[in-house]
């Protein structure tokens, strides 16, 4: 049988065969295998991320209580915003969280910023103190929490001893007391967060060429023209990324202020989380908690937004 | 006016870059209305201003970039 024979006689035989078995032989075409392989994920993403993101829009328009599942469900439209926008209280949580997040990143940018330029000298050992500094970064902030209580003990924990052996206080109850607590919270966030702001700024350090500081040199630049003139202006947009990233974390802190003050004493440590927690879980108003939750989602959504525009910038 | 330098114009009005700095100055002005300790106001009116431009924002990470980039 020569080709040309051999092509017509294929040619015949797939014209014979019926359609039904034609189709299965013919197999899925790429665009629907490429469907099939993603609708898994698809499914599971509307499943997880984002009904429940719409089913929580609708619920901050009703008056739903979980507590309650018999109770009529009635539709109260932006009546929970406008309670949560005009309460004293709730502005009075959104302040301490801006107390929270604002130490928590002037102090960290402070000392992780300096660490990083310790560190950028390339003395003896420093990588092993780049791994030590490290280490509270990768502990889990429910750990790091749980500890931080037993340190914090006024009695028999390490904090309140260390305080005292430079100055005698007394024992320090950095929990239980009114005006130590939101630091209890500041200094734990910064011992655990700090080396990631000195992560992000050694990369941004390390990523100036060496030529800048020459020409600076043979300039006659001093010390500070140099961290003033090459620096700075080089490591800014890695800080800026830093602290954006770990302002909208800490905007959304939940667990470390959880574990170690549960928003107490009172409502002093009451950040927002805990007060969105407190109203979903504890006083049971699903629909208030939902519209609560809708507006710190749109709050982090908007930061996000600019935090990939500041990401953007740096790839540049 | 021809219709081609009309459409020259419309396109240099809608360039992402100011719209979009715009949009995160609006947005960091809600956070900080949300968030400050000054007035109730301020806070009273700071989602409808952050969801506003953020809204915005959206929209005009949409246009064209501009002839400089």
């Amino acid at each position: 049988m020569t080709t040309k024979d051999k092509t017509t006689f294929i040619q015949k035989l797939a014209l014979a065969t019926p359609e039904p078995i034609a189709r299965k032989a013919r197999g899925l075409s790429d665009r629907a295998l490429a469907w099939l392989f993603i609708s898994p994920t698809i499914i599971l993403l509307l499943a997880i991320n984002i009904f429940p993101l719409l089913w929580t829009i609708y619920l901050s328009f009703t008056n739903y209580h979980a507590n309650r599942p018999n109770m009529h469900v009635r539709w109260i439209g932006l009546r929970n915003y406008e309670r949560i926008l005009g309460r004293e209280d709730v502005w009075e949580f959104m302040q301490i969280t801006a107390h929270f997040v604002f130490w928590t990143m002037l102090l960290q940018v402070l000392i992780g910023f300096t660490l990083a330029l310790l560190i950028n000298r390339n003395f003896k050992g420093a990588s092993f103190w780049v791994t030590v500094i490290l280490i509270p970064m990768m502990l889990s902030p429910a750990v790091v929490g749980t500890f931080w209580t037993y340190l914090y003990q006024p009695q028999t924990g390490i904090f309140s001893y260390i305080i005292n052996a430079f100055h005698n206080f007394g024992p320090i109850d950095m929990i239980g007391s009114v005006k130590l607590a939101p630091w209890a919270i500041i200094i734990v966030d910064t011992w655990m967060w700090t080396p990631y702001i000195v992560l992000l700024t050694l990369a941004g350090l390390r990523s100036i060429p060496d030529y800048l500081y020459e020409a600076a040199e043979i300039d006659r630049a001093n010390s500070w023209q140099k961290f003033w003139h090459i620096t700075f202006p080089r490591v800014l947009p890695f800080l800026m990324l830093a602290v954006l990233f770990r302002g909208i974390e800490n905007f959304k802190m939940f667990d470390m202020v959880a574990e170690l003050t549960s928003g107490g004493p009172g409502s002093v440590t009451e950040v927002v989380s805990i007060a969105l927690k407190r109203a979903a879980f504890e006083s049971w108003k699903t629909g208030y908690a939902s519209a609560l939750a809708i507006i710190l989602f749109v709050t982090v959504f908007a930061l996000g937004n600019i935090y990939v525009k500041a990401l953007n910038r740096v790839k540049q | 006016m021809s219709k081609q330098s009309r459409k020259k114009g419309l396109r240099h009005f809608f360039q992402r870059g100011p719209w979009e700095n715009a949009a995160v100055a609006g947005i960091i002005c809600g956070v900080f209305m949300l968030m400050q300790p000054f007035s109730m106001l301020l806070y009273r009116y700071s989602f409808v201003v952050i969801l506003f431009f953020t809204l915005g924002f959206v929209i005009v990470s949409h246009f064209p970039e501009g002839e400089d980039g």
